[in-house]
């Protein structure tokens, strides 16, 4: 069996957008899946920043240092950009106008509750940014993040324990085992695995009960 | 005559008091009034309550203000920047009161204070370590939390062009937090990388009207800040 990359990750989701949707995507692997999304599909990626139709990267020596993302990443603009204040672009966020947000993850649980902010296990301070206000107000929230932690514990869960983010608000999870649907009334359902992998091995490697898709 | 344009640093900033709130725009250092700060500094202000969204990074800008003593809180969303050193160590040892925000609550209630609405329900946060001590609701079956105005005595913005009216014109990225900033403070004090005849604003590009601001200062921020847009 061989896990999917950060990269087949950022590739499945970008295969899973279609044409027309306004995407948030937060720091981390979702920023690669813009990378994965072929210029012929048009996708609006907004930047809570104010950036509305983000483009990628600059070349060298084409870079503008007024133009960056919440990632703070130098940025191109496509045609048809535009740009916003903070309020505005978080009114977006909250009035439900985007379309997609996809955040990294520390746990996700099977109600659909998500953890990505704090652990709360350290004594430096917490750091929330725009996590919150795109759990709460993203039409969908997809979650990219590896299927366990480093030390091989399972980050899909019945219940998160670390700190929420928001409350039954992630609808589906690309980790690098599988890709996993969140329903309402039923929990895990999976859609696919990585290749030469069962379902028993993937349930194995989840602290939450994993349905078959049909 | 309206002339809101000054000279030096010193009637740019005059009148600020120990113990005032200050919003501080800027995304990163994109549309962040660096020379606001460090002249902020020069006064030995103390006692703020500064607003912006992160926490400084090294040792200069709003690190420095905390740094030298000026800052008793910081309200938020983002503490964690690139080498928060400053922060960190206030934090950790009990110098410095933080209130974490979530960014759009951030920018929300600097907005509703800019537009005289008092408090107001949001989703952000309801059922979340963020949402203690809150009062909640739930309407129309989703759970909200009441979230108060950030009113503030100062806002100190950054902006591409000014007129003598305090008309400000906005690049790229940079208006982020400044234009809800500068409509939220008793006394509005722009930074502009440029100062341009009244008239010479174009009405649809005025991101913020001059009504909201008190005072402008130029200042070049250096070529890399300048160059004409590609």
């Amino acid at each position: 069996m061989t896990p999917f990359t950060r990269d087949q990750m950022a590739h499945r989701a970008a295969d899973d957008i279609p044409e027309g949707w306004c995407v948030n995507l937060g720091i981390g692997i979702p920023t690669l899946v813009a990378n994965h999304v072929p210029s012929t599909r048009e996708v609006v990626f907004q930047s809570e920043n104010g950036v509305i139709g983000m483009g990628p990267a600059p070349a060298k020596g084409h870079e503008d240092l007024w133009n960056i993302n919440a990632g703070k990443q130098l940025i191109t603009l496509v045609k048809g950009a535009s740009f916003v204040g903070h309020a505005d672009s978080f009114a977006m966020i909250r009035g439900g106008h985007i379309d997609l947000c996809v955040l990294g993850g520390f746990e996700v649980a099977e109600n659909g509750d998500l953890a990505n902010w704090a652990t709360g296990e350290n004594d430096t301070a917490p750091a929330v940014g725009g996590a919150m206000d795109l759990a709460a107000g993203a039409k969908r929230l997809w979650v990219i993040m590896d299927h366990t932690t480093k030390d091989g514990r399972p980050k899909l869960l019945e219940k998160c324990v670390y700190p929420l983010t928001g409350l039954k608000c992630v609808t589906r999870v690309y980790t690098n085992l599988a890709t996993i649907d969140v329903v309402d009334g039923r929990g895990f359902v999976v859609r696919d695995m990585a290749p030469g992998l069962t379902f028993d091995e993937l349930q194995a490697k989840t602290a939450a009960k994993l349905h078959q898709a049909h | 005559m309206i002339n809101k344009i000054v000279q030096t640093m010193a009637e740019a900033l005059a009148g600020i008091k120990d113990g005032s709130t200050v919003l501080i725009g800027g995304f990163g250092s994109v549309g962040q009034p660096d020379a606001l700060i460090e002249a902020l500094i020069e006064t030995g202000v103390k006692n703020l309550t500064i607003a912006l969204n992160n926490a400084g990074s090294g040792h200069v800008g709003v690190a420095k203000l905390m740094e030298v003593g000026s800052v008793r809180k910081i309200i938020c969303s983002f503490p964690r920047s690139s080498d928060p050193v400053v922060f960190e160590t206030l934090y950790r040892e009990g110098k410095l009161e933080l209130e974490i925000t979530p960014q759009g609550t951030l920018a929300e209630r600097i907005r509703a204070a800019a537009a005289g609405i008092p408090a107001f329900f949001t989703a952000t946060g309801a059922g979340t370590l963020l949402a203690r001590g809150k009062e909640s609701r739930v309407i129309d079956g989703r759970d909200y939390i009441l979230e108060t105005a950030l009113k503030a005595d100062v806002a100190l913005v950054e902006a591409w062009q000014a007129d003598r009216w305090g008309n400000l014109v906005y690049r790229g990225s940079g208006a982020n937090f400044n234009p809800v900033m500068a409509a939220a403070a008793t006394l509005t004090v722009a930074q502009v990388q440029h100062i341009v005849d009244l008239g010479d604003l174009h009405p649809h590009m005025v991101g913020t009207p001059g009504v909201y601001v008190n005072r402008v200062i130029q200042v070049d921020r250096g070529p890399e800040w300048t160059k004409e847009e590609a």
